[in-house]
């Protein structure tokens, strides 16, 4: 039993002293003498979860997964110098769907992770505008409200060196990860702050120890942005900003700014590290492009992928397919190490700029192989291969990699990272 | 005014529809305005051309206490690098096979490091600097970069004039770039 072991009920608890040996045999966790409880639940056997009443009703106030899921946990780098700029990832590879679950939800904080008391939290909307404003969270949630399904991605997923050292696709690509948000414009609450003639850029800041500060185009602020307070459901949780953060669909994740406290409209960009040292992009001529804030369409196959064993036989093929860019028009496989590509069926539905989740089926013959994935999004745009990519960019730009990641499938039907 | 703004929420608009285009222009009343104190005491982010720096100086020998005392753990005694990044060195790295960014090498703007080490340093206690110990600082990293002499004394007007190396190193996104 796991330390939160539901609480027994007393009808529970008189039942269970009714019968000595019978409660022995629970209480021992097995069924019958000498046989497992797997043999017990398979047929004919007869589960001992079924001769007792389960967990009370409500016995977990905020439900947890089971405790066999106990190994699906974020994927956190091992020996890092310090873990207050650092990040950790989805584990893809083990989730279904296109959401992620809050709490799996990947991370990328540049001074740690902020403990906010919503109360004292304030956004101030100041500079270009009518009306500098004062906004407590009470307010926020007054305006008109809006949800949206949206991936949020680390620009540098992964970077250009790392492609070839990940095992995993949550080593590859769990900076991803995608969530329903439910906030307010960004349009609507500059508009209520009133814009003036010369804003281009809003200058959003944190209120985390990094201030994280990045400048956002006003045409993105005024077209998709949203100030956002919950997540899938529930209030943000602290990893992801709480109690109020940026989100701008389609653009590198760093640019929606987490805790944010304040928004400060420009004339031009900040400049500040984070646009100019850091999330530039470093060209083989030694000029770094500047903001890049476009994250190209990428796919990832989930199932069968690094370090898992399969077996000859059918087997689905699924995986992730996403665009900056708005939806996903479409995604080819191929099982024959890249010589011919298959389109892969969508799941419904396809949404603009969120996870879409792809599928076909295959049978594999046991032969070594390697398969693959390439995301067409509704621009025309087809996902590049690591040597199309680095042809043009070289292997120092660290940011904005979406190449496609092939899965080298060996004779034992050990499934390994094509790259390595 | 409100036409021309209207005109430019092309995607937004579409999607409120008519009514929606029309009401928002006008306010809800959330909130309250915010005082010109209250302003001053948050809006501690610098443009690049150093206009919002703050009143204060500090020099090249005072940065080195600085550092040593509050940065050297991390950084490395001479900016090195260690737990925190290379803070020193690297110019003409930049167009070869191993390129080493720093402040001295990739940095285009001064006034951008005392944006950064005042929000952000040290890791360990952010925002806990003077503003004369962010610029005796900042020198001090300009020196060890070879970029100021180690007589430089540091304030608002001397660090916007500095001219970084790689000002001009950066150019707009041209994606899409890349076709199979
Ligand atoms: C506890 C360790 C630690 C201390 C102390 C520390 N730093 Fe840092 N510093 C870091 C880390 C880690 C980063 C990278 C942060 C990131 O990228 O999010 C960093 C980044 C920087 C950068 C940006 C480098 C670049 O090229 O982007 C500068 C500049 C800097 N530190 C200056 C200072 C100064 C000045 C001090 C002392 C006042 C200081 N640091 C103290 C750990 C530290």
């Amino acid at each position: 039993m796991s330390d939160d072991a539901p609480k027994k009920s007393p009808a529970r608890r008189r039942f269970l002293a009714q019968g000595a040996a019978a409660a022995a045999g629970i209480l021992a966790g097995g069924g019958a003498p000498g046989r497992s409880r797997a043999e017990a639940a398979a047929p004919p056997g007869i589960p001992d979860w079924m001769k007792e009443p389960g967990a009370d009703v409500g016995s977990q106030t905020y439900g947890q997964p089971s405790r066999f899921e106990s190994g699906l946990i974020r994927n956190v780098p091992k020996g890092l110098k310090q873990y207050t700029s650092a990040s950790s990832r989805t584990p893809l590879q083990d989730l279904d769907g296109i959401l992620t679950p809050n709490g799996l939800f990947y991370e990328r904080h540049h001074g740690g992770i902020p403990d906010i008391d919503p109360a004292q939290h304030r956004l101030l909307v100041h500079g270009l505008v009518e009306t500098p404003l004062v906004l407590t969270l009470d307010d926020i949630r007054r305006f008109p409200s809006e949800s949206r399904i949206h991936f949020l991605e680390c620009s540098g997923n992964p970077g250009f060196e790392a492609i070839k050292a990940g095992r995993t696709a949550s080593d590859l690509v769990g900076l991803v990860s995608c969530a329903e948000w439910t906030g307010v414009r960004l349009a609507t609450v500059l508009r209520e702050a009133g814009l003036k003639p010369d804003a281009r850029w809003v200058v959003a800041e944190g209120a985390d120890a990094a201030a994280m500060t990045r400048s956002l185009p006003i045409a993105k602020c005024l077209d998709d942005a949203l100030l956002v307070y919950s997540q899938n459901g529930e209030r943000l949780r602290p990893q992801q900003g709480y109690p109020l953060r940026v989100l701008l669909p389609g653009f590198e994740g760093n640019m929606s700014v987490k805790w944010l406290r304040r928004l400060n409209v420009t004339a031009e960009p900040a400049f500040s590290r984070e646009e100019t040292a850091k999330y530039t992009d470093l060209m083989p001529d030694g000029t770094a492009r500047q903001f890049t804030f476009v994250m190209e369409a990428k796919s990832i196959i989930t199932r069968p992928s690094g370090t898992q064993r399969i077996a000859p036989g059918f087997h689905e093929i699924t995986g992730l397919a996403w665009t900056g860019r708005g939806k996903i028009s479409g995604v080819q496989v191929s099982v024959d190490s890249g010589r011919t590509w298959q389109d892969a069926a969508l799941q419904e539905p396809v949404l603009t700029r969120a996870l879409t989740r792809f599928r076909l089926p295959w049978t594999w013959d046991g032969q070594p192989t390697t398969i693959a994935s390439r995301a067409i999004d509704e621009t025309g745009y087809v996902q590049p291969g690591f040597a199309d990519l680095t042809a043009v960019r070289g292997l120092n730009s660290f940011y904005h990699n979406n190449a496609v990641v092939p899965w080298r499938i060996a004779a034992s039907g050990e499934v390994a990272n094509g790259y390595a | 005014m409100a036409t021309r703004r209207v005109a430019a929420l092309t995607g937004a608009v579409l999607l409120l529809g008519i009514a929606g285009a029309a009401r928002a222009t006008e306010r809800l009343g959330i909130g309250r305005p915010a005082t010109e104190a209250e302003i001053a005491a948050w809006n501690i982010d610098i443009d690049r051309d150093g206009r919002k720096l703050p009143p204060g100086s500090g020099s090249v020998a005072q940065g080195r206490a600085v550092f040593e005392a509050h940065c050297a753990s991390c950084h490395g005694s001479r900016g090195e690098g260690g737990i925190g990044d290379r803070l020193v060195g690297g110019q003409g790295t930049l167009a070869t096979a191993k390129p080493i960014k720093t402040v001295g090498s990739f940095w285009p703007y001064a006034p951008t490091l005392f944006d950064y080490i005042r929000r952000a340093m040290p890791l360990n206690a952010p925002q806990s600097l003077s503003a004369d110990e962010v610029y005796a600082v900042s020198a001090y990293l300009l020196h060890l970069n070879g970029l100021v002499s180690d007589e430089t004394i540091l304030d608002a007007k001397s660090l916007a004039s500095i001219r970084m190396p790689n000002r001009d190193g950066f150019v707009p996104d041209p994606r899409p770039d890349v076709r199979p």
